[in-house]
């Protein structure tokens, strides 16, 4: 087995994400000293993209840039990526548990016959050996694991690992050209994008998140406006999602996503320990609750007792003037 | 049409996680159908009223399993295999192998399962299965439509939704928003009991020991640190506001 780390990175309206940063970093932490460690990027128009995470990596960084690939297809991607792979052999590949790590991990792990460490938070040494952290139960207990097998692919938690630092002399971009699969079995008809300009939930340094107190549809527009003041995105209780004031795709919980901001803002959320699992491990959290025994404040570090729709238009007006 | 159901038993996700040495409890803990494979059989129980066919839901696990696979059969599924042998380890290259060896031998129509669980959380067992099995697969699937040999689906993916048309046998995971999955009822209760529920063990599928060998491992467990109250504001709902600012920026050193 070889001694070359990849690390499959991803692009978001136009920019590269967060998370691929991560993914290098935690490549780092995962290589011995002198393990090669290159980058691999699919899409559209990457240029840009390709040339940020040429700063990053010292390495090569093998871009395929097709209209094909311009959104994310298991099939589309695999048969782009499975050549590379083989030719590059390496011994261990990292992704970001995103939408796409998520769906292409499993399938590049069950392809190469390997182990596959998910949603790690953090990565130690203990002699030569790496150790992956990666929440269970929604983050209720961890774990501690290894390989006992190569080749190693891990999908790390976007927000949990720093981001790695400018290489000393940037990476050699590589382009490679793209042929469609035939027979394709799957085909994306249509994207509709519900998200565009906003920024994804499990990466966003800020979240607003609300629950049953939110009462309706209409009640998240409070919600809203701070977020956007904030810069951050909105999120939601499973008791607001199962009331039909939000899409499913806000939920935090052991069911929906597990968020772990700098800062949660909980309104009108009391605290269920569902959705404690999915937020508790966020840097600082905020309740804002009316009724003063609502178990959030529990876990609060700072907590507001008042009615949402009176505290959230003062909260965003500050917040205006402190960051304008 | 023929639809198998991969699904796992969990922790109810209200359970409180205590640790006992290095396991996980289960002392007077509640199981569950994991929620996300709760929808996948009530996805399968619907394509089998619309178009008939046979239900089959399939667990690896220990023999307390064999309850949600009861519960399954209670909502209308009509066959359950349980594959239960400790030789089996805890590694997910390892559970989609012997699923993949259990269901190769079935022609499947369409396999559905959950988009994780909600205890281990690592999203990849239905997955490798779909490559195990040579199927095209959609995770995180909000709709499912079958006709003339193809599904059309739509898939959420981190709060886009793309429509995807895909030619069967296929594979899916179910997330939230699918559907709303039924209670059993007390005639479905009574039919379960008298339903085909078969126990495999490793022998049985004929896979050899070290075709499965774990590639990962866990070390160790633990809960995380207790978060404390932190302060409650005090003060008109205007002097929280800017005092919570302030504590952000200088305290909290957040903004």
């Amino acid at each position: 087995m070889s001694h070359h780390y990849v690390v499959i990175a991803e692009a978001r309206g136009g920019q590269l994400r967060q998370v691929s940063l991560e993914a290098v970093k935690a490549a780092q932490l995962s290589a011995n000293e002198g393990d090669a460690i290159s980058a691999l990027i699919l899409g559209h128009h990457l240029a840009e993209e390709a040339r940020q995470l040429s700063l990053y990596i010292s390495g090569q960084v093998h871009v395929v840039d097709h209209a094909d690939l311009e959104h994310y297809s298991a099939e589309c991607y695999c048969s782009a990526m499975l050549p590379l792979l083989e030719s590059l052999q390496p011994c261990g590949i990292v992704l970001g548990h995103t939408a796409m790590g998520r769906d292409l991990a499993p399938l590049l792990a069950a392809h190469l016959q390997a182990g596959q460490i998910s949603d790690v938070t953090s990565i130690h040494r203990s002699g030569s050996e790496v150790l992956y952290t990666r929440p269970i139960y929604a983050g209720k207990a961890f774990e501690q694991k290894r390989f006992t097998a190569a080749p190693h692919i891990l999908t790390i938690r976007p927000n949990n690992i720093p981001p790695a630092a400018e290489a000393e002399s940037p990476g050699q971009i590589v382009q490679h050209a793209y042929t469609a699969p035939a027979n394709l079995r799957t085909v994306i008809k249509d994207v509709i994008t519900k998200a565009s300009g906003r920024v994804d939930l499990s990466e966003a340094q800020i979240v607003v998140s609300g629950g049953r107190g939110v009462k309706s549809a209409e009640g998240f527009q409070p919600l809203e406006q701070l977020a956007e003041v904030l810069g951050g995105a909105v999120g939601a209780s499973r008791g607001a999602c199962d009331a039909g004031y939000c899409d499913y795709a806000l939920q935090i919980g052991q069911t929906g996503k597990v968020v772990t901001p700098q800062i949660y803002i909980a309104c009108g959320i009391s605290g269920a320990i569902q959705h404690l699992a999915g937020m508790s491990q966020s840097r600082i959290i905020i309740a804002i609750n009316k009724d003063p025994e609502a178990p959030i404040f529990k876990i609060a570090d700072y907590g507001i007792v008042g009615d949402l729709f009176e505290v959230l238009p003062l909260l965003t007006e500050e917040f205006r003037k402190a960051l304008a | 049409m023929n639809i198998f159901v991969i699904l796992k038993q969990t922790f109810d996700t209200e359970e409180k996680i205590v640790l006992d040495g290095e396991k996980v409890s289960e002392d007077g803990v509640k199981f569950i159908i994991n929620p996300y494979d709760e929808y996948a059989v009530e996805e399968a129980l619907r394509l089998k009223e619309q178009h008939g066919g046979l239900v089959t839901v399939i667990s690896v696990g220990p023999p307390r399993a064999a309850e949600a696979l009861r519960t399954a059969l209670a909502m209308g599924a009509d066959e359950a295999v349980l594959i239960s042998d400790e030789r089996i380890p805890a590694d997910e290259y390892s559970l989609s192998t012997v699923l993949a060896a259990c269901l190769a031998k079935e022609s499947a129509d369409i396999v559905l399962g959950g988009n994780f669980s909600v205890d281990q959380g690592s999203g990849q067992v239905a997955i490798r299965v779909a490559r195990l099995l040579g199927l095209p697969h959609v995770s995180s699937i909000t709709k499912l439509d079958v006709a003339g040999g193809r599904a059309d689906v739509l898939r959420d993916a981190e709060g886009d939704t793309e429509a995807i048309e895909v030619a069967l046998p296929a594979l899916f995971t179910a997330q939230q928003g699918l559907n709303e999955p039924r209670y059993p009822s007390l005639p479905g209760i009574m039919k379960a009991k008298k339903k085909p529920l078969r126990q495999l063990g490793l022998d049985e599928l004929g896979l050899p020991e070290g075709s499965f060998a774990p590639r990962t491992e866990r070390l160790s467990l633990s809960l995380p640190p207790l978060r404390n109250a932190g302060q409650i504001l005090q003060g008109d709902l205007k002097q929280q506001a800017a005092e919570l600012v302030s504590l952000l920026r200088n305290e909290a050193k957040a903004i």
